[in-house]
This record gives structure tokens, C-alpha cells and sequence, in this order.
């Protein structure tokens, strides 16, 4: 941003002011209309608020530090995260090992990457099913008002007001505990946070005039909500999107910690760290990694999350 | 205001009963009787003991049975403790639970606050990024986590701690940490940006104008007006130690309801998980309930809006 700055209107200076800071310009060299800052459309703008929040940015590289490793590692790390090795089990890291292998011998580094697939996986599914359920009803509790507002916003608070981790359990309980049921268990309560977030930017966005051209030509009211409406409520979805990530990326975890979720030979971050508590006594490196990934992993998103909410709404920034 | 706690208080009781009803349904579709692993009982004993546990009434009837026990505190016995009601269960490891989660609760909120101020007062300064560096890390650093790594650094490397267990006053330190963290984080943030915009009105200019001291503008005027958004919090926040809690109670061996919980769930012990859901929702209902009505008492104007956006 250094070069916008450097010409930008009301920048504090304190000094005093003396003669030869003013420069004489002669009559032809003055240009009135000219504007001081190139004009950027809104997502430069946004684009150049996010890329000068050095924390949003590290949060980003770390995000897709991960998605390019958990793809790539598996095809060329020479070990793979299921087969047992019993004459090196419990190794401490090593050349061969980076992070050391397990109680059945498995490769840590080989399971990390594994885990940081499953937790992406989930994390990035289980947010767009909540985009997907959260715009439409949002989308229509926001446009419509009124008494289908009523109904829909008291049975989205009703369900609000059942405990998530309860109807998680309950529901994995009675299915059998697999990827599948984790991501619909989580997406029976996820999606009402995003439905309200669109229904209050649609409610704000429904009485602007290029909505009511729209209407006034005639377009029904799918189209406004889907083609008009929505798009300008992005900002706000987006950022509530991303910072859905991380809690759904706890979840997946929580849920294995316990032993409810994803089954081992599986490697869930989860159930590494479970593993990894039994046995932090005497090999603690089994509990670190998979500790130290899933800690970054919700860092990063946390953070390019909340510089994605300031770059999008530079009123809330601090 | 009347209204509007009663419609809350309404609307508890629907989510309650859709809850009950729910979890009720989902543990009979589950196939499979809970007296089919009693070994060598001839048919007659089978059928009198359905009869004897009601399971060879209708569905409806059972529920209504159910139901009409519950409002008595009845909630069955548990299938894999044998003899044990599970209500006496439940009360029996509320104790510990409810402890931890007090000491969890004062925490967050007090250590919280304190953080989200100084943040303010300092703001941009040293201390306010030092606030929101701990902010930050507390939010990334899930219980999973933090409660091993202490253990292990704290406890058994440097043996400030015990490792397990919940006897002295010393054994809650870890397992409250380990709880508070992420709670603290979110307060620490919220009260902070809530508090610089305060800090930027009008009234506070007035009241530094009047020459009032920097602790009093803070704490007299500017804390107050920047609470509400911490008060809507302490409902989730429940939730976020409940949770919590089943981790927590986990990992230091502690003989609290959350244990109760796993084990349960792992054992397939279907009145106990009932029992234990069903004790959780009540809580947490109860807590944001109070939550709702904390912030109509705090701030009248919130009566007639719903929450939007929230």
C-alpha cells in the first residue's frame, strides 16, 4: 500500500510549515479534474486491503501451503499411512522417519498429511453445504419478509437452540461413524449462522434501486434473491464461510478425539492425538505433530478469516 | 419485556421437547433390544422382562412413559452399570463437573475482560498487540490440544501438577486453563473492539472534559457500555465449556458427567446417553435463556429486535 499512501489525502503531518515545502506551478501545469489515487473497481480494493494485512496473508500461504502438500506428499513420500512396520515402531524422528513412526510402525510425516486431506476435506464440504442451505433460506427469509420470515426465522431458532455437539453425537451414535455422517451431522445446525448473515444483508440490500429496476422489468423474485441480491452480499459470505472452516475442522477433530469419528487406519488428526495422549510419556513426538498441524491449520484460517471480514468492511477495522 | 421472555421461555420449551422427542426416536430406531445380550433366558423370562422394563408396549406408550418419568427426574436405568438409575449418575458426577465448570466460567470472564481492556486502553500499543497475540493463539489452540501439552510440560516434566485427578485445589489449575483459553480469546476480542469504539464517543470526551480519572472513564463508564455483547456471549459460552468439559474430563481422568458421556456413548449405553443429553440440553437451554434475559435487562432497546445477523 506504500505507493497509494504516499499520495493520499488528510495524511497527518505534524511539522510546521515552511516556504520551501511549496512548490510555484504555473498555469498550464495545474489540472483541477485530475483524480489523486488511480480509481480501483471494489475488489482491487479489497484485494489491496487483504494483501497488506501481513497476518491475513501468512494465514492464506499457510492454507494453501497445506492443500498443495496434503495433495502432493502422498504421491512421492516413499511410505504410505496404513501398512505396520513392527520392527521400527515408536522410532523418534529421523532421516528416514521426519516425524518418527508410531506404535504399529506407520510414518507420522506420511499420517500428517493424510490427516491435513480428511480435516481439509471436511472443513472446505461441510462449509459449502452450509453456503449452499444458508444462501436459499437466508436468501428467501431476507427477501420475502414478513410472515414466511416469521415461520422460517422461528424454526431456524428453534433449531438453533439445540445443542450442535448433541445432535453431532446423537446422530453418529445411531450411523456408523464415517466421514459422511460427521459432514451431515454438522450440516443439520451449521447452516443457520449463514442464514441469518444473508437474511440481514438481503433485508438491507432488497430496497436498493437496482433491485426494484429489476422488479419494476419484471424479474422474478428467484432471480433478484439469486442474481442480483446474493452477489452483493458476497463479502459478508465469504468471510462468514471461511471462518466456518475452522470450527468444522475442530469438529471432525473432537469428534475422532473422542472415538467417534473417523476410524483408524484412517490418520484423522483426531485420532492421532488421541493415540498420541496414551503414549506422551515416553514418545511425545506422536502427540506434537499432529497437535502442532491442526493448531495451524485453525490458526491460518482464523486469521485469513478475520483479515478477510477488515479488508471487506474497512469500518470494522481496527 | 414480559412478552419477550415469555416467548423466549416458549420457544425453550418447544426446542426442549423437539430435543426429548428427537433423541427418544433416534435411540428406538437403533435395531436391537437392550436385552438381547442377557445370555441362556428362556423365552418367558425374555417377554417378563420387556414387560417388566415396558418394552413390550407400543412405541407411543413407551414414550409417553418416558416422558411422565422425566418430569419426575426418572431416566431409567443404565444397561451396562447394572442397578444404577442413571439420574443417580448424573448426580453423582455433577459435582466435579459443576465445579470445573464455575472455576471455567469465572475464568474466562474475568482473565477475558481484564485482557479486552488493556487491549483498549492501549490500543495499537504494546500491550494491545501483546493482548490480541495471546487472543490469538488461545482461539487457534483447541482443547485437544492444550490439555495434553500441559500435562505433559507442567506436569510431568516439571511436576508443578498433578497429572490426573481432581483432589486439591491445585488439581482444577490445568483442567480450567485448558477450558478457559479459547472463552478468554473470544471475550478478550470482543470487549476489546466494542470498548475502542466506546472509548471514541462522545460521552467518554465528557467525561475526560470533567477531568475524571483514566480507571474511572474505564471502568465506570466505558466497561459498562461495553458489556452487552459479552453478556449475549455467556450463553454460548456454556456451550463452549460443556463441550469442553467431555475433552477435558477426558485426558485428566476426572469423574465428572463428561466422561460419563464418552464412556457411555462408546459403550452404546442408550438410557444413559439419553439421560446425559437430555441433562446437557437443559443446561444449556436454561444458560442461554438466562443469557437472553441478562441482555434485555441490561439494555432495554434490544427488547423488540430478534437477532439478526447474530
Amino acid at each position: 500500500m506504500s505507493d497509494a499512501n504516499s499520495n493520499t489525502i488528510g495524511k497527518e503531518r505534524s511539522d510546521e510549515l515552511t516556504p520551501d515545502m511549496f512548490q510555484k506551478l504555473k498555469r498550464d501545469e495545474v489540472r483541477v479534474d485530475e483524480v489523486g489515487r488511480a480509481s480501483l473497481t471494489a475488489w482491487q480494493d479489497i484485494r489491496m486491503r487483504l494483501t497488506s494485512n501481513k497476518l491475513a496473508m501468512l494465514g492464506f500461504w499457510i492454507i494453501v501451503f497445506m492443500i498443495v502438500c496434503c495433495i502432493v506428499v502422498p504421491f512421492i513420500w516413499p511410505y504410505d499411512h496404513f501398512t505396520n512396520d513392527l520392527a521400527n515402531t515408536n522410532q523418534a524422528p529421523n532421516a528416514k522417519h521426519w516425524f518418527g513412526t508410531d506404535d504399529l510402525g506407520r510414518d507420522i510425516f506420511e499420517r500428517v498429511w493424510k490427516g491435513a486431506q480428511i480435516s481439509l476435506f471436511v472443513g472446505v464440504i461441510a462449509a459449502l453445504i452450509d453456503l449452499l442451505i444458508g444462501v436459499i433460506y437466508g436468501g428467501i427469509m431476507g427477501y420475502f419478509g414478513g410472515k414466511v420470515d416469521e415461520v422460517m426465522n422461528r424454526f431456524a431458532e428453534i433449531l438453533y437452540a439445540i445443542p450442535y455437539l448433541l445432535v453431532v453425537i446423537l446422530l453418529l451414535v445411531v450411523m456408523e461413524p464415517s466421514l459422511t455422517t460427521i459432514i451431515v451431522a454438522m450440516s443439520i445446525t451449521g447452516w443457520i449462522n449463514m442464514a441469518w448473515i444473508v437474511r440481514g444483508q438481503i433485508m438491507q440490500l432488497k430496497n436498493q434501486e437496482y433491485a426494484l429496476a429489476s422488479k419494476s422489468l419484471g424479474a422474478g423474485a428467484m432471480r433478484i434473491i439469486f442474481r442480483h441480491l446474493v452477489p452483493n452480499a458476497m463479502g459478508p459470505i465469504l468471510v462468514t464461510l471461511t471462518l466456518t472452516i475452522p470450527g468444522a475442522i475442530f469438529t471432525e477433530a473432537f469428534l475422532s478425539f473422542l472415538g467417534l469419528g473417523v476410524q483408524s487406519p484412517a490418520a484423522s488428526w483426531g485420532t492421532m492425538i488421541d493415540d498420541g495422549v496414551g503414549a506422551i510419556f515416553n514418545y511425545p513426538w506422536r502427540l506434537f505433530f499432529p497437535a502442532i498441524f491442526l493448531s495451524i491449520t485453525i490458526f491460518a484460517f482464523n486469521v485469513f478469516g478475520d483479515g478477510l471480514r477488515d479488508a471487506f468492511d474497512p469500518k470494522l477495522k481496527k | 419485556m414480559l412478552r419477550f421472555i415469555a416467548g423466549k421461555f416458549v420457544f425453550m420449551v418447544i426446542s426442549m421437547f423437539i430435543l426429548i422427542t428427537a433423541t427418544f426416536m433416534l435411540m428406538n430406531a437403533i435395531p436391537g433390544s437392550p436385552l438381547q445380550s442377557e445370555k441362556a433366558t428362556s423365552e418367558a423370562v425374555q417377554k417378563n422382562l420387556e414387560a417388566y422394563y415396558g418394552l413390550d408396549k407400543p412405541l407411543y406408550v413407551q414414550y409417553g412413559t418416558y416422558l411422565k418419568n422425566l418430569a419426575h427426574g426418572d431416566m431409567g436405568i443404565s444397561m451396562k452399570k447394572k442397578f444404577q438409575s442413571v439420574d443417580k449418575m448424573i448426580g453423582q458426577s455433577f459435582g466435579p463437573s459443576l465445579r470445573l465448570g464455575i472455576a471455567a466460567v469465572i475464568t474466562s470472564v474475568v482473565v477475558g475482560c481484564i485482557l479486552g481492556i488493556l487491549a483498549a486502553m492501549y490500543h495499537r500499543r504494546f500491550i494491545d498487540n501483546l493482548a490480541m497475540i495471546i487472543a490469538v493463539i488461545g482461539l487457534a489452540i483447541p482443547s485437544i490440544v492444550l490439555a495434553p501439552v500441559m500435562q505433559y510440560f507442567l506436569a510431568t516434566k516439571l511436576g508443578w501438577f498433578e497429572v490426573a485427578g481432581l483432589n486439591g485445589p491445585m488439581d482444577y489449575v490445568l483442567p480450567t486453563i485448558a477450558l478457559a483459553a479459547g472463552p478468554i480469546a473470544f471475550i478478550a476480542r470482543l470487549l476489546r473492539s466494542t470498548m475502542i469504539e466506546i472509548l471514541n464517543a462522545d460521552f467518554i470526551k465528557t467525561a475526560k472534559s470533567k477531568g475524571l480519572a483514566g480507571y474511572v472513564i474505564v471502568v465506570k463508564h466505558a466497561l459498562r457500555n461495553s458489556l452487552l455483547p459479552v453478556v449475549t456471549y455467556l450463553g454460548v459460552l456454556t456451550a463452549g465449556i460443556i463441550t469442553g468439559s467431555v475433552v477435558v474430563e477426558k485426558i485428566f481422568a476426572i469423574p465428572g458427567i463428561g466422561k460419563h458421556f464418552v464412556t457411555s456413548v462408546i459403550d452404546r449405553d442408550y438410557p444413559l446417553i439419553m439421560g446425559i443429553t437430555i441433562f446437557y440440553a437443559v443446561i444449556l437451554m436454561v444458560c442461554r435463556f438466562l443469557s437472553d434475559i441478562a441482555y434485555v435487562l441490561v439494555d432495554p432497546r434490544m427488547r423488540a429486535g430478534g437477532k439478526v445477523g447474530k
